[in-house]
């Protein structure tokens, strides 16, 4: 049995801020070698209500430094006695994967919602190096569906018009990806709270372009 | 960080090196070839595992236990090194007994699965224990399972060790939610069934209900409820 491969997060994971909030979007497989160990993996993990994480890269890596930042995030907020902002939750993961940059395999994606800055995503790559940015992606995944996304990302959309650019995007990523699959997540978060929803694989079909499954097939 | 701050000391490795490139062959871990399983049911979880364990292509025990006790709620089936997975479940199993005493209340599943996870984590992979924890708690019952580099995921069904694809097979293919306690088990132990090799004609298999805590052992023909 593979258990001496690490289990890795290869992965199709973006966030896009819209008008009023931002959106978190990933694909739900977790691989060891060529085997899914979990199929139905939630990748998308809070730190705190406000600001979530989507994590790619080394499963356990990922989920020690979301460990750690929720501990600390606590205690800010116990001690602070206010919410922590985005920019804060975003500098506190940056802070981790930086340090033990020679031990850490993590790519994350930290979003939120806060009263003084609205929507906002930041991207935490490899070496910790953090970026500010309208949207982002990461994972395996994402290099696939770099041209659509430069094509199709708009800024200040609606937030259906935001869900439907994710979905669409996730889509072709777990298509063409063969470590990305299984079901897309999403995680809305805005001033009113927080919104989950879930999307089986089978409502995801792979398409060329945007031909149905029918047309392709003789 | 310190020269000793815990985790391992690796001293003796360059000597080790030196010994094996003048030729002597150096003692391996036993790794059992294991199928571990585990599944939630309408009330509850069942844990199952199969009983052989080798030492290379020798058994060398037809009959060891591989689901370990954590608490009285709280088993853990273990698949991987047989030393790492008995020390490491002693660990985890003497910690919660004194945080049973600290916080005056019943151990929970997601707490050992923690306390699995750090220590595994700190150790980078090299314990090498693979872990189906399940177990009934006041928030009802979980089921996890733990990588040898910390990583957790929490499942309705799931399968580890060399035999983990086979009962993973059935499980895929009959698993429905809310089944009853009969089904649940005997699914269980159709997937451990699934996993054994070939050539063996019988393995005996304990299934282990959880919420009432009843040990059922048997042969396959009498697990076999369809």
């Amino acid at each position: 049995m593979a258990m001496s491969i690490p289990v890795a997060l290869g992965t199709s994971i973006m966030a896009v801020t819209f008008n009023g909030g931002v959106i978190l979007g990933a694909d739900s497989r977790t691989s060891t070698g060529n085997y899914v160990a979990n199929r139905v993996t939630d990748k998308i993990t809070p730190l705190c209500d406000n600001v979530y994480v989507l994590r790619s890269g080394s499963a356990g890596d990922t989920q020690a430094i979301a460990g750690y930042v929720q501990h600390f995030i606590s205690q800010f907020q116990a001690e602070e006695g206010e919410r922590i902002t985005v920019k804060t939750a975003a500098n506190l993961v940056k802070t981790i994967a930086y340090n033990n940059k020679d031990n850490l395999e993590a790519g994350m994606i930290v979003a939120g919602f806060d009263k003084h800055g609205g929507g906002q995503v930041f991207s935490i790559s490899l070496g910790g190096t953090l970026q500010q940015a309208p949207f982002a992606m990461s994972g395996s995944g994402s290099s696939y569906i770099t041209g659509f996304v430069d094509k199709n990302w708009r800024d200040n959309m609606s937030e259906q018009e935001a869900m439907d650019f994710v979905m669409r995007s996730l889509k072709y990523a777990m298509t063409w990806d063969a470590s990305s699959g299984g079901c897309i997540r999403t995680v809305t978060i805005t001033e009113a709270g927080v919104d989950r929803r879930f999307t089986q694989g089978s409502q995801i079909p792979p398409t060329y372009g945007e031909l149905g499954r029918d047309k392709i097939l003789a | 960080m310190g020269s000793n701050a815990g985790g391992f000391d690796f001293g003796l490795c360059k000597r080790n090196t030196m010994l094996e490139n003048k030729g002597m062959t150096l003692p391996r871990a036993w790794k059992t070839g294991t199928t571990i399983a585990g599944l939630i049911f309408k009330d509850g979880v069942v844990l199952g595992a199969d009983t052989r364990s080798t030492a290379g292509t020798t058994v060398a025990d037809k009959n060891c236990s591989k689901i370990h006790f954590i608490t009285p709620n709280i088993y853990a089936c273990g698949a991987g090194t047989a030393a790492d997975l008995e020390h490491v479940t002693d660990m985890v199993s003497g910690q919660l007994a004194l945080h049973k005493y600290a916080t005056g209340r019943q151990a929970r599943c997601i707490t050992a699965m923690t306390m699995f996870k750090q220590h595994l984590f700190k150790y980078q992979g090299h314990v090498g224990a693979a872990l189906v924890l399940g177990g009934y708690d006041i928030n009802g019952p979980h089921l996890f399972t733990i990588y040898p580099h910390g990583s957790t995921d929490a499942l309705p069904f799931a399968t580890m060790g060399s035999g983990s694809l086979n009962a993973m097979a059935m499980f895929e293919a009959y698993y429905k939610d809310d089944m009853d306690r009969a089904e649940a088990m005997a699914l269980v132990a159709r997937g451990i069934r699934c996993a054994r090799v070939v050539y063996v004609p019988v393995i005996k298999q304990k299934v282990l209900l959880l919420k009432d805590l009843e040990v059922v052992e048997g042969t396959p023909e009498q697990m076999d409820v369809s």
